[in-house]
């Protein structure tokens, strides 16, 4: 035993290894789609070398927003009230653009109780990387139809829903958000791929990533199980991401790929499997993604991306430190100030 | 006092023929939306200004334009700035209120009105000035459209005639009215004169109301509440705001918004704040406990609506234990209430707002320069005690003028509380969030963004352990509940103490809170020299009550509570603070119609209460 040499652990490139992005022992079901989306953010994280400590979490309430104590239990966390993760997050960014911001939510804290802040969120544009773990159904309150639940689409108990789905993703698009994806959390690569360039984003990136429900809403009948989304996962592109820090590899071809240079230099080559397809216009993407769920195809892919948008910290011209650490020398005016509007009042 | 005793009424008279000198109320009835604010703060300002102490309360309607809306000044050479129950004098500009206005009138009282409206009829004991506007207004103002405005300052002009103001004092209040647009005072000030001549030459003077220069407001501001604490808030350090408009809140927000522009904006251009109107209050209470966790000092400015919609995240902010500052410039409710009238009625719901048990500090101010020190508190105390902190503003307060000394450069320091650097982890090896290491019920805290592996946690508003995890053991949970409800023990000993004044060694006490203290004042005075009764006072500023608020009660026989609502909510909350003895001492005077609390009704009250 002595003789056999140990290996190094492998180190990202700020000297962390895998285990620095942990988490907690998950405590959802076995087989939850959650669970897979929580490894490929630690994944995501450890390939882009991103400080843990640099990172703040952000959750509301439901089985995916108790997901951020499964990965990164170096990050601070924020796990909030039902349907509130964006007015907090916002508030945190507010305090502290430094922080590179997570949001974790589920299709009922989104999409129904959280619709107004959703909303509000994607106006402005904020840099944060917001993810809705989508099944369609609430599972801690034992498998209600939520809001994204597509129309006919059946319970466990035989009930179907009668009401349109909430398309998350147009909805970002049209209200501003900078970059809008969809995903599948059985999808590795595809997820893995979108969660980097994600990171490399400056601004609201919307990313709705189908999570299966095993427990309630995995069953024939479900359009958001895992045989649905096989038969009907539609990749809009094949999704590839060079970040900054690693040689690029120059040959693509401009005809079938399109190249985007993130804000940080990274580069997100996407391969178009539908011939037109253009990322940057926000009218083509609401109509692909209408197209496809007319047609019972659930698209995946990055529908838009706009990497110069302002962000909402921009529009502030905040200073460069963060507001929650200034001093006091920068935070209370001198005492002729006050001189200067008492005289003004008298 | 017999009435047919002629010589008692003679002397009676004799007094009156002073009584009004620098001591009266005149009111100035209007519509909302026809420019009189204007020229009601040029009237305020020129009393202010010849050394009256004087105040300005405006009563108006939850609307923008052709509703009634009423501006009571208050003169009074014994610093009497509370409202006064009679009015004095009328302005009468509003045919649809004008009628019931005069009838109103306290007896011997005057009327200046439009002419057109024919009031003179209406009553025998008062004395009638009209005034022909329209005809006055029309030499004056060339421009037919400017009309409307102008019109309101004739009745300054014919006001400083029949008052005896100083015409000298009165231009530089209007200047200063007037300060950036030069035509617009040169026209004002041509309507003025108009109007001081045509009472000049046409009007007989026959009430009693006068001023008389004298020397009680030199060095002093005129200043609604709203203004004073945001500049309170300036000056407390505050760095993020976030805010959704509610009146009569949203001047406060407004107002901080130009101050933080002019003087928290570096020379580079960059801000030392940020500063959002967000979606709702919901939004806005979020952003503020994002902030408050990300170490900002951040705080948002609300009414009651807003404080209902506040209540799920208070308890958040309680039990995660997030330093805020919520401002409630309270108004009268239920519901939706009379938006623009006063109240405080939001006392017992905020001191447990959200559900579970949930308790929160709240501070009184009872005038413009307590709602300058208490942001400072406010945000000291937040961030001491890592807790919403709400500062019990109402409309009385917030939105109108109070003439106040000028406030002080902040003496004392901005506390961050207890936050653990980078350096201190090294030194600690980690740190538990909710672990009660002082004694004081209060764990430490770290930032998100601190460069240490040991520094975060996860904050949370599920049950969890000293070390925030999350928890649902029965031993876990009480232990954190039982430590919160020790923190909160401990802000007894930090929020601003209460005030007594007396002797100490009267039989009867006063307790009151907020803006109730300018009726306490008068009606002590009222109830010694009309009735013989001589009484303690305790202004309560806080809660948590300190230990003051006992000794108090344990020294009298018997303590009026008096404040704005109809429940006697303080009454309520004491009662629930207080061993059972002292509570069958205590007695409750509440006072809800929507309208500043008056001397008059406290000392009519006390005194059948106490049996006469």
């Amino acid at each position: 035993m002595a003789t056999t040499p140990t290996a190094e652990p492998k180190t990202n490139r700020i000297g962390l290894t895998v285990i620095d992005y942990k988490g907690g022992k998950t405590t959802l079901c076995a087989g939850c789609g959650h669970n897979a989306i929580s490894e490929r953010i630690i994944d995501a994280m450890y390939e882009m070398g991103v400080k843990p400590e640099h990172v703040a979490k952000f959750s509301g309430i439901g089985c995916s927003s108790k997901s951020p104590a499964y990965f990164m239990s170096r990050s601070h966390s924020f796990n909030a009230v039902h349907g509130r993760m964006p007015s907090v997050a916002t508030g945190a960014l507010l305090a502290n653009h430094n922080l590179i911001a997570l949001g974790v939510s589920g299709d009922g804290d989104t999409a129904s109780i959280g619709i107004g802040q959703f909303i509000h969120l994607m106006r402005r544009n904020l840099p944060l990387i917001y993810i809705i773990e989508d099944n369609g159904v609430y599972g801690l309150t034992k498998g209600q139809f939520s809001a994204t639940a597509d129309l006919g689409s059946k319970l466990k108990t035989g009930v179907i829903n009668d009401l349109p789905p909430i398309d998350t993703c147009a909805l970002a698009i049209q209200l501003g958000a900078s970059f809008v994806g969809r995903s599948f959390s059985g999808d590795k690569r595809q997820l893995l791929a979108m969660l980097k360039a994600a990171i490399a984003h400056r601004g609201t990136v919307m990313l709705d990533v189908i999570s299966p429900c095993v427990t309630f809403n995995d069953h024939e009948g479900s359009t958001k199980s895992y045989k649905y989304m096989k038969d009907h996962d539609e990749p809009l592109q094949e999704i590839s991401f060079i970040p900054s820090f690693e040689d690029i590899d120059v040959d693509y071809d401009a005809g079938t790929t399109v190249d985007l240079t993130m804000h940080d230099g990274s580069h997100l080559r996407l391969r178009k499997l539908d011939a037109n397809y253009d990322p940057t216009d926000k009218l083509l993407a609401i109509k692909t993604l209408s197209t496809a769920h007319h047609e019972g195809e659930t698209l995946t892919g990055v529908f838009y991306i706009d990497p110069n948008k302002p962000t909402f910290m921009d529009l502030l011209h905040v200073t460069d430190e963060p507001l929650a650490t200034l001093p006091a020398e920068a935070t209370r005016p001198p005492k002729a100030v006050l001189d200067e509007v008492m005289e003004s009042l008298r | 006092m017999a009435s047919t005793d002629l010589i008692a009424q003679e002397v009676s008279r004799h007094d009156d023929s002073r009584r009004f000198v620098n001591d009266f109320s005149l009111q100035v009835a209007t519509v909302n939306g026809s420019g009189s604010q204007s020229a009601n703060t040029i009237l305020l300002r020129s009393i202010f200004q010849m050394g009256i102490p004087v105040s300005g309360k405006n009563l108006f309607p939850s609307n923008i334009a052709g509703l009634p809306t009423w501006y009571t000044i208050r003169a009074n050479k014994h610093g009497y700035i509370g409202r006064k129950k009679e009015i004095d004098f009328l302005i009468a500009m509003n045919q649809e209120t004008a009628r019931e206005d005069v009838l109103s009138l306290s007896p011997g009282g005057a009327v200046l009105y439009d002419e057109p409206m024919n009031l003179a009829s209406l009553r025998p004991d008062l004395t009638f000035y009209p005034v022909p506007f329209d005809k006055i207004v029309a030499t004056v103002c060339p421009e037919a459209k400017l009309r409307k405005l102008v019109k309101n300052m004739i009745y300054v002009g014919v006001m400083a005639h029949l008052l005896g103001l100083d015409m000298v004092q009165l231009e530089k209040a209007l200047r200063k009215q007037f300060a950036r647009k030069q035509k617009a005072a040169d026209l004002n000030w041509g309507a003025a004169k108009a109007g001081f001549d045509y009472a000049a030459s046409t009007l007989t003077k026959k009430d009693p109301c006068r001023v008389e220069r004298m020397d009680k407001t030199a060095g002093k501001i005129i200043v609604d509440g709203n203004t004073a604490a945001a500049l309170g808030c300036m000056f407390a350090g505050v760095t993020v705001v976030t805010w959704y408009p509610i009146t009569p809140s949203s001047s406060l927000v407004e107002t901080l918004i130009d101050y933080m522009k002019r003087y928290r904006i570096r020379p580079d251009g960059k801000a030392t704040f940020a500063i959002v109107q967000a979606e709702d209050e919901l939004a806005a209470i979020g952003m503020v406990f994002g902030a408050g966790w990300a170490g900002a000092r951040s705080m948002t400015a609300t009414a009651g609506p807003g404080i209902s919609l506040m209540a799920e995240f208070a308890g958040l902010g309680y039990y995660a234990e997030i330093p805020a500052v919520i401002w409630n410039i309270q108004r009268v409710g239920p519901s939706t209430g009379m938006p623009t009238r006063t109240a405080q009625g939001d006392v017992l719901f905020t001191a447990f707002l959200s559900h579970g048990d949930t308790q929160h500090i709240m501070l009184f101010p009872a005038s413009v320069e307590e709602c300058f020190t208490m942001a400072q508190d406010a945000f000291n105390l937040a961030e001491w005690f890592q807790t919403p902190v709400f500062v019990m503003s109402d409309l009385d307060l917030g939105m109108n003028n109070w003439m106040s000394d000028p406030f002080l450069y902040p003496t004392q320091p901005i506390e961050r509380g207890k936050v653990l650097s980078k350096e201190d982890l090294d030194r600690l090896g980690g740190f538990a969030r909710y672990k009660d290491v002082d004694g004081d019920g209060i764990g430490y805290r770290t930032l998100p963004g601190t460069e240490h592996p040991a520094a975060a946690y996860f904050v949370r508003g599920s049950g969890h352990n000293e070390k925030a995890q999350y928890t649902e053991r029965p031993d876990d949970y009480e232990n954190n509940m039982l430590r919160l409800a020790h923190k909160f023990d401990t802000a007894r000993t930090r929020v601003p103490k209460s005030v007594e004044t007396g002797s100490g060694h009267e039989r009867v006490g006063i307790i009151a809170y907020g803006t109730s203290h300018w009726a306490i004042i008068e009606s002590r005075d009222q109830l010694r020299d009309e009735h013989g009764l001589e009484t303690d006072y305790l202004r309560i500023r806080a809660y948590p009550f300190p230990r003051e608020v006992q000794d108090f009660i344990e020294n009298h026989e018997r303590v009026y509570v008096v404040e704005q609502n109809r429940d006697g909510q303080l009454f309520d909350l004491l009662r629930l603070d207080l061993p059972v003895e002292q509570v069958a001492k205590l007695r409750s005077i509440a006072h809800c119609n929507g309208l500043p609390l008056d001397a008059r009704s406290v000392t009519d009250e006390l005194m059948n209460l106490e049996g006469n």
